[in-house]
C-alpha cells in the first residue's frame, strides 16, 4: 500500500494533563505504586513468607545450634548463631532478590512488563519498584525473623537504631541485588536457563562473603573474592549494627559500597532490563 | 493517528515492510491478519515498546519516536497475554494502574468507578485476578486500560481463547465505550469474521506489508466475494495459513490455556 495522501503534520507540542507534574514525583508514585502492590500480594499469600522462612530458620538453628555447641569457627566471645542472625538475613534476602528475576520473567511472558512499559511510568520507576518490592518481602521476612530470634534468647545487640539501620541496609542491598537479578533475566530471557545461572551466581555470593565465617579465616584467594563481594559490606554492616561485632571495616564504609551497589545495579538494570525482555 | 513507511527488522527477518495507514478519531480500526503477518509488531511500534528501524507515525497527535512519553500517557494498551496481576484483586489491579498511568489522587475513585461501570465488573472488584473466568479479565484488563482516559485504546487479539459468549459481551462494552466517549480503538485480530462484524475500516497485512485497507463492506464488494477470507486469498493470491514465530504461537497457546 502507498502512503497516506496526507501532509506529514507535526508532532503536537502541547503535553498530556498526566505530564505537568514534575518527573521526580511520577518516579516516586511509581516506586509506591509497586512496593505497595508486593506488600498487597503478601497479604493475599503470607503462607509465602512463613514456608520462605523455614530455611532461614534452618541455617540457624541447626547449622548455627551444631558449630556454636562445636565451637568449630572462632567468632570471639560472641554465640556463633548470634554471629551468623546477619548472615541469614541477607542469605535469605539474597534468595528473594536473585528468584525476583524468574518473577519478571514470568511477568515478561504474561503481558505485565509490556502493560507498564507502555505506561508513562519511568523506567527508572519500573526498576526501582521492583527493587522496592523485592525489599519489601525482604523486610518482611528478616522481621519475622528477628522475632524468632527475640523469643529464643540468642543474644543480639538489641537497640532501636541498630535494628532499624540494618533493616534499612537489608532492604537497600536487597533492592540492588533484584536489579541484579532484572539484569540476568534480560540476558538469559527463559526461566530455565534463569534457574541455572541463578544458582551459580548466589551460590558463590554467600559462601564466598562473611555471612557464616569471618574473612579471617579465609585463604588468601578467598580473602579477596570476599572484598569484591558486595555480600560481604551488606552483612558487615548488619553485624555490627545487630551484634556489634564487625568485620573490621566502618560502618558508613559498608553503607556506602552498599548504595554504591544499588545505584549501578540500577542504572545498569534501567538501561538493559526493559528493552531486552521484550 | 498516521502511519508512513513504517519498517521493523529483527536481524535479518523483515517484519514490517514499509506499511502505511491512518486512522480517524473515534474510529474502530482492525489490523486483520494471520499469525506473523506483523500485526502485534506494528502494535508495539505503535505504543512505542519497539523502535521503528524506518518510517513514521502519530499517535492521538504525537511521534511515537520523539514524543514516546506523550504517545504512552495519552494511549491505553492491553497486550495479548494476559496482563492483569492474578495475586492482586480486580480492584488492587485497577488502583495500581491508576497510580502508574498519572491518574491524580483526587480522580482516582470515580475513574476506577467509571471504568468499572463501562465494563460491568461491579460483582468481581474484590475477587482475586486469578480466580476469575476468561472474559471477566479481559474486561478487567480493558478497564485498567481506560483509567487515564486514553485518546486510542490498542487491544491485541482482545478475543483469543475467549468462548463466544464472553467474546460478544468484550464487544458489546467495547462498542459502548465508543459511543460514549468517543475513542478510539485500534485492534489486532487474525479472526477474520469478527473483524468484518465490529471493525469500521481495517487492514489486512501479511508477511510484514499491509495487502489492503477500507470499509469491510466495501472491500467484499471491491473484489466480488462472500467474505474477508476471500479478500484476503483475492489480495495475497494463497490462502490464510498458520504462520508466525513458535514464540507468538506458544504465547497465543498459554493466554488460551489461562482462559480455561
Amino acid at each position: 500500500m502507498s502512503a497516506p495522501s496526507v501532509a506529514w503534520p507535526a508532532g503536537s507540542a502541547e503535553r498530556p494533563a498526566v505530564l505537568a507534574g514534575n518527573a521526580f514525583g511520577r518516579l516516586l508514585g511509581g516506586v509506591a505504586a509497586t512496593a505497595q502492590a508486593e506488600l498487597r500480594k503478601l497479604r493475599h499469600d503470607h503462607v509465602d513468607v512463613f514456608t520462605r522462612s523455614a530455611q532461614p530458620l534452618l541455617w540457624l538453628f541447626v547449622f548455627g545450634t551444631a558449630l556454636h555447641n562445636t565451637h568449630a569457627i572462632a567468632v570471639g566471645n560472641v554465640d556463633y548463631r548470634a554471629y551468623i542472625t546477619p548472615g541469614v538475613m541477607a542469605q535469605a534476602a539474597l534468595f528473594i532478590a536473585i528468584f525476583f528475576g524468574l518473577a519478571v520473567i514470568w511477568e515478561r511472558d504474561v503481558g505485565q512488563l509490556q502493560r507498564l512499559l507502555a505506561t508513562p511510568l519511568p523506567r527508572t520507576a519500573i526498576v526501582l519498584g521492583k527493587a522496592a518490592g523485592s525489599g519489601v518481602r525482604a523486610l518482611v521476612q528478616a522481621a519475622l525473623l528477628l522475632v524468632v530470634v527475640a523469643a529464643t534468647g540468642i543474644g543480639l545487640r538489641w537497640t532501636v537504631l541498630g535494628v532499624v539501620g540494618a533493616l534499612v541496609m537489608l532492604v537497600l542491598a536487597t533492592g540492588a541485588f533484584a536489579c541484579m537479578s532484572m539484569l540476568i533475566a534480560a540476558a538469559v530471557r527463559t526461566r530455565e536457563r534463569f534457574m541455572g545461572i541463578g544458582q551459580l551466581v548466589m551460590m558463590p555470593l554467600f559462601f564466598a562473603s562473611s555471612a557464616l565465617y569471618p574473612l579471617s579465616i579465609m585463604p588468601g584467594w578467598l580473602h579477596v573474592v570476599a572484598r569484591i563481594n558486595p555480600l560481604t559490606y551488606e552483612v558487615q554492616g548488619l553485624r555490627q549494627m545487630l551484634v556489634g561485632v564487625g568485620g573490621g571495616g566502618e560502618l558508613w564504609l559498608d553503607f556506602l559500597v552498599v548504595l554504591g551497589f544499588l545505584a549501578a545495579m540500577v542504572a545498569a538494570a534501567t538501561r538493559a532490563y526493559p528493552r531486552a525482555i521484550l | 493517528m498516521l502511519v508512513d513507511g513504517l519498517v521493523v527488522r529483527f536481524g535479518d527477518l523483515l517484519a514490517v515492510r514499509g506499511i502505511s495507514f491512518g486512522v480517524a478519531e473515534g474510529e474502530t480500526f482492525g489490523l486483520l491478519g494471520p499469525n506473523g503477518a506483523g500485526k502485534t509488531t506494528t502494535l508495539r511500534v505503535l505504543t512505542t515498546l519497539l523502535r521503528p528501524d524506518d518510517g513514521r507515525a502519530l499517535v492521538a497527535g504525537y511521534d511515537v519516536r520523539r514524543q514516546s512519553l506523550e504517545v504512552r500517557a495519552s494511549i491505553g494498551y492491553v497486550p495479548q497475554a494476559l496482563s492483569a496481576d492474578g495475586a492482586l484483586t480486580a480492584r488492587e489491579n485497577l488502583e495500581f494502574y491508576a497510580r502508574v498511568t498519572g491518574v491524580p489522587r483526587r480522580d482516582r475513585g470515580p475513574r476506577i468507578a467509571d471504568a468499572v461501570e463501562a465494563m460491568r465488573l461491579e460483582a468481581i472488584l474484590d475477587r482475586l485476578a486469578r480466580e476469575l473466568s476468561g472474559g471477566m479479565l479481559r474486561r478487567l484488563e480493558i478497564a485498567t486500560a481506560l483509567l487515564n482516559r486514553p485518546r486510542v485504546l490498542f487491544l491485541d487479539e482482545p478475543t483469543v481463547g475467549l468462548d463466544p459468549t464472553a467474546r460478544r459481551l468484550v464487544w458489546e462494552r467495547l462498542h459502548a465505550l465508543r459511543a460514549e466517549s468517543g475513542t478510539t480503538i485500534v485492534v489486532t485480530t487474525h479472526l477474520m469474521e469478527e473483524a468484518e462484524r465490529h471493525c469500521d475500516r481495517l487492514a489486512i497485512m501479511d508477511r510484514g506489508l499491509l495487502v489492503e485497507e477500507g470499509v469491510p463492506s466495501l472491500l467484499r464488494e471491491r473484489h466480488e466475494v462472500a467474505n474477508l477470507e476471500e479478500v484476503f486469498a483475492a489480495v495475497t493470491g494463497h490462502e490464510i495459513e498458520e504462520g508466525g514465530r513458535i514464540a507468538d504461537v506458544r504465547a497465543q497457546r498459554r493466554v488460551a490455556r489461562r482462559l480455561g
